[in-house]
């Protein structure tokens, strides 16, 4: 019961709840058009930093905070995408892997007035804890504060809004556009589409999501900090991805929850099976403190499985992947 | 050219307008929707494409033949803009194409199929339908979300689409994904969804290549009849019935170069023609064909062999 409700926690928590968004970004790319963007990465960690940098050193509105951060993102989708689209795909994907990795060590690098290095960025929750509505004297519930109360309330509404919205493109002649690209873009050139604008249009709605969910991380976390952002935020989000279903609207949102509620209940599972004074797992195999890092091989295998005999994912439709399984 | 056919009016009207143009290549043509100039492309050493001059007639069904590795769809490619030229210069209806992209080039009303059929697996038939129609509202990111801006459009672009795929005998198949269409289906399927963007110039590349002979009969009908809806067509073709039947004017091309322009009938009567492309022996029977050659002691072969297969 226990490992059940630990589960149910981390996989609606906030810091799910970014990697939600962040799978959701990617299915906008990979799913639907096609993009093999590995450095999503990126996105979040420009989203998150510019509105908390924004806030904590040059105090600046929350609203205006919350553009900075869609900015960042769209200026960085632009970078990215003006040399590479034009490009193989395989080219966006090295760049947007390297590119995520430079950024990463610069916010833990240099200009530490405003990163602060390894420390993070912090101090910049004041205005959206003061719209907290749930009451003072609530001080948790269930197993959450009433801050991470106030942030997955919010979170959760975002992700909603961006699922319906996404419905709206995807059912739209533009998102029929966009998956003709995934599948062949010499045809869809031909037929008089400008096709790189369409990759474009993509990669930036997809980096302002990711975006998105650098905002709830660090809200959640009420620190942003560079270790977070490395190469394999991107992998575990695209995990998620192909765990739930790639060119499903919910298959992102259903991967992420998933798998943090199978990683904690795994994880936990471990422990206690570990633990104690005549332990089912001997500890010459595995000690308590490996249990964080087996929960993840078992995991792996896991999807090694589901790649297998499941390739469209959970929800997927095997007709309709960018995956080719036949 | 058979001018008297009696089939309809529209193939002697066109071929009567190209009677005084000289069989030569490079020939001017009295009404020209395509004129190209000095056209060349390199891949390293290899000069693919070397194109003088050209001029393609408007309204007319023009082929453009050669033996494998002639340029042909190289110079499609150029024409399209999927493929810049190293040097040259080329028009459609008077404006120049030099450094457009393919899509405006497609917009303008030049539209393309591929030798390797380009359908979109994982779209059904009637989507990939859809998707050819141009200026869609809905194609934008503003107005994408809200159906009331563009449904009327799409519905009308249905409609369009359905009537295309009765046409092409494809109607029946409208809700199926288009990847499990047969080769020959995937060729009706790009050649209607090309029609979709409403061009004035359909260009072919290989649309009888894989295409069963019960099929062939209906898509040359297909051809015919885009003619007679008054569109021009530019076909790549190795099938030299289809060319002879339904042809007004053949181009053809051997190394990268136009080497002679005519009616079908005089074209393949050509001796550099028949030496360079269809070959001395484009008559005998393929299992009689290495008799032949024995007896005669590859002489043929020895003489210009470059040019052979």
């Amino acid at each position: 019961m226990e490992i059940l409700q630990g589960a149910f926690h981390d996989a609606i928590s906030p810091f799910a709840l970014s990697y939600v968004l962040a799978a959701i970004g990617l299915n906008i790319h990979f799913g639907y058009t096609g993009l093999l963007n590995f450095g999503q990465a990126g996105f979040v960690a420009v989203g998150a930093y510019a509105m908390a940098v924004g806030i904590a050193s040059f105090d600046i509105p929350f609203v205006l905070a919350l553009l900075l951060g869609i900015l960042a993102a769209v200026i960085l989708a632009l970078i990215l995408g003006i040399p590479t689209l034009k490009l193989r795909g395989d080219y966006l994907a090295i760049v947007t892997l390297a590119a995520a990795e430079v950024l990463r060590l610069i916010f833990s690098t240099s200009f530490k007035d405003y990163f602060h290095a390894r420390d993070g960025v912090s101090g910049f929750t004041a205005t959206f804890r003061s719209l907290n509505p749930y009451p003072d004297t609530m001080t948790s519930f269930a197993t959450f504060s009433r801050n991470d109360l106030w942030v997955m309330t919010v979170g959760w509404i975002l992700v909603a809004l961006v699922c319906v919205y996404l419905w709206l493109l995807m059912r739209s002649p533009w998102g029929r556009v966009l998956r003709s690209i995934r599948e062949d873009e010499e045809a869809v050139r031909s037929l008089g589409k400008n096709v790189y604008w369409y990759k474009m249009q993509a990669l930036i709605l997809g980096g302002v999501i990711g975006a998105f969910g650098g905002f709830i991380g660090a809200l959640g976390l009420a620190s942003v900090q560079p270790d977070s952002f490395n190469a394999d935020f991107t992998f575990i989000a695209f995990t998620m991805l192909i765990l739930g279903g790639a060119a499903r609207i919910l298959g992102p949102v259903v991967g992420a929850v998933l798998f943090w509620g199978a990683l904690s209940a795994i994880g936990s599972l471990l422990v206690q099976l570990a633990s104690g004074d005549n332990p089912i797992i001997p500890p010459s195999m595995m000690s308590t403190d490996q249990a964080s890092n087996v929960r993840f091989m078992v995991v792996g295998l896991v999807l090694m499985l589901l790649m297998i005999y499941r390739p469209q994912g959970l929800f997927g439709d095997r007709k309709e992947i960018a995956l080719d399984a036949r | 050219m058979p001018a008297e056919s009696d089939m309809t009016a529209t193939p002697s009207r066109a071929a009567a307008a190209l009677a005084d143009v000289p069989r030569e290549p490079g020939a001017p043509k009295p009404d020209p929707i395509v004129i190209a100039d000095n056209i060349t492309r390199t891949f390293g050493g290899l000069r693919a494409v070397s194109v003088d001059h050209l001029e393609i007639q408007r309204g007319v069904i023009t082929a453009l033949i050669g033996p494998n590795g002639a340029g042909k769809t190289t110079f499609f490619n150029l024409l399209t803009g999927f493929d810049e030229p190293d040097t040259g210069d080329w028009s459609f209806n008077g404006t120049s194409l030099n450094k457009v992209a393919p899509h405006k080039v497609a917009r303008m009303g030049m539209v393309r199929t591929f030798q390797l059929t380009k359908v979109l697996s994982k779209l059904t038939v009637l989507e990939n339908m859809r998707l050819g129609a141009t200026g869609q509202r809905g194609e934008g990111f503003l107005a994408a979300p809200f159906r009331a801006l563009w449904s009327g459009q799409e519905s009308a672009n249905t409609t369009r689409a359905r009537e295309l795929l009765a046409r092409f005998k494809l109607d029946a198949k409208e809700s199926d994904f288009a990847g499990s269409l047969s080769g020959g289906q995937r060729k009706l399927l790009e050649m209607a969804r090309a029609l979709m963007v409403s061009p004035e110039l359909v260009m072919l590349d290989e649309p009888m290549a894989g295409v069963n002979p019960a099929l062939k009969q209906s898509l040359l009908g297909h051809v015919k009849s885009l003619r007679e809806d008054g569109m021009t067509v530019l076909f790549v073709e190795h099938d030299m019935d289809m060319v002879r039947d339904i042809s007004d004017w053949v181009v053809v091309m051997a190394q990268g170069k136009v080497i002679a322009e005519g009616p079908p009938d005089s074209i393949m009567s050509d001796q550099r023609v028949i030496d360079a492309y269809l070959g001395a022996h484009h008559d005998t029977d393929i299992t009689q064909l290495e008799d032949v050659l024995e007896a005669e002691g590859h002489q043929a072969l020895e003489e210009d062999g470059d040019n052979r297969e």
